[in-house]
């Protein structure tokens, strides 16, 4: 016998469920008074730098249907590649961008969409610059454990292929499932749960 | 805020083993929604190690009160009248203060307020469901609400729900995000539900489950029973972001 290292264990994981937005997003769902504004709502004002853009999709199940009761939360850099945190060493970030965004699947659609703009380049933790990213989080009933992803531009060819993470995919036939195709200021990202395109999650 | 330097290195690794699988198919939710593929396993990078911080600011004098922050008629919520408090703290047992605590719940007659419930329980006209709490230096946070009902749930032909809070919290980092869902002392029904019992170690169900905390309880007033949270540990930075090979 040793000595106890005397670490704790994370506590485990529980779905959030099918009625998530009463906690995350209470207004939308119908419960108004509460709290004046559903966090994560807006992630820019007027003086936010950088280039506006749509970041919008779907997440669909195993028989390609979208899901209508999820939750997406999304974190990413500012347009010089910094993170508006405590955490964040390297400088100040934006302080009129939040970098974070919360969405629920629309009810009927199961569409999300972020208003925000599209973050610098950031390094990896080898110094090498990744591509530019947005960093997902989902949850909903059925997900015992929250999803993380990663959503890279579709404009951002050169980038994307010298991308640290990218570049660690063994089949590179799945790469694209991270990369959103651009249309106008709007940027698709679908994401499949299973199947032949399932997307890829990060253990991470 | 606290005063403490921020910490910046790379969080533990997620014990896979530990928490619940994506497929678990008494669950039958879980069929279509688990990811089969292998996760792309690496460290954390820098989108990982920051993440989005919330203000004392934000947070109203009832946001932590759910028995009187929804007054419908201008009443209280009826039921059982608890405090559920306790500590967020990391895999190294150190608070972690300024953590965003999201809870949210069925009445006191197992019934939700949303659009998609269809449970024939009555709505609370004084109840919302929805509170929310940051943590203090010590980690520390509390709210008063009322327990929550079971409920059933369109699973198997007869399952229900043990009464339960879900959790949502945000540590300081974006890998720490976590929600749960906090089980009460003593119900039976924990161990028969297919949700809990997707945890592989009973230690782990053990961990959701709030005890009875009769220190804390306000005679004459209400219970308590005491739940503490653990998110991820982190690293100390001195070896971190090396180059690889190094």
């Amino acid at each position: 016998m040793a000595q106890r290292l005397g670490y704790l264990k994370e506590s485990p994981s529980q779905t959030a469920g099918p009625y998530v937005h009463i906690g995350c997003t209470p207004n939308f769902c119908g419960i108004e008074g509460i709290f004046p504004v559903d966090l994560g709502a807006s992630m820019v004002n007027d003086k936010t730098r950088g280039e506006r853009i749509t970041v919008t999709g779907r997440i669909f199940d195993g028989f390609d249907a979208p899901l209508r009761d999820a939750l997406v939360e999304i974190w990413q850099a500012d347009c010089n590649g910094l993170y508006n945190s405590p955490s964040e060493t390297r400088g100040s970030a934006d302080p009129n961008f939040t970098g974070w965004g919360r969405s629920p699947t629309d009810l009927e659609s199961g569409v999300y969409a972020f208003e925000t703009i599209k973050p610098g380049r950031v390094p990896f933790y080898d110094g090498r610059l990744q591509a530019p990213h947005i960093t997902f989080w989902i949850v909903a009933r059925g997900i015992n454990i929250g999803l993380h992803t990663r959503m890279y531009f579709g404009d951002e060819a050169a980038a994307n292929a010298e991308d640290p993470l990218l570049a660690r995919v063994e089949h590179k036939v799945r790469v694209p499932t991270l990369i959103a195709p651009r249309e106008g200021d709007t940027y698709t990202f679908d994401i499949r749960l299973q199947g032949e395109n399932e997307t890829i999650f990060l253990d991470i | 805020m606290s005063n403490v330097v921020p910490e910046t290195g790379g969080f533990f690794n997620r014990d896979r083993k530990w928490q619940p699988p994506a497929y678990f198919p008494d669950y039958k939710t879980t069929i279509l929604r688990s990811p089969r593929k292998a996760l792309l396993s690496l460290n954390n990078t820098l989108g990982e190690m920051t993440g989005p911080v919330f203000g004392h600011g934000i947070i109203g004098e009832l946001d932590n009160d759910l028995i009187n922050n929804f007054p419908g008629d201008g009443g209280a919520a009826i039921g059982q009248r608890i405090i559920v408090h306790g500590r967020v703290l990391d895999e190294r047992n150190r608070p972690v203060p300024g953590a965003l605590v999201e809870v949210w719940q069925a009445n006191a007659s197992g019934r939700y307020r949303h659009r998609n419930e269809g449970y024939q329980a009555p709505l609370d006209p004084n109840f919302g469901g929805c509170g929310r709490v940051i943590t203090d230096d010590d980690g520390a946070y509390s709210f008063l609400t009322i327990k929550p009902g079971a409920y059933p749930w369109p699973n198997g032909v007869n399952d229900w729900r043990p009464a339960h809070i879900h959790f949502s919290i945000f540590g300081h980092g974006f890998a720490q995000r976590l929600i749960t869902q906090m089980y009460f002392e003593g119900d039976p029904m924990i161990w028969n539900c297919p949700i809990v019992r997707s945890i592989p170690d009973d230690d782990g169900i053990r961990q959701l489950t709030a005890a009875l905390d009769m220190e804390s309880t306000v005679p004459m007033d209400c219970l308590a029973y005491k739940f503490d949270v653990v998110l991820r540990g982190r690293r100390s930075t001195p070896f971190e972001n090396r180059l690889e090979g190094n």
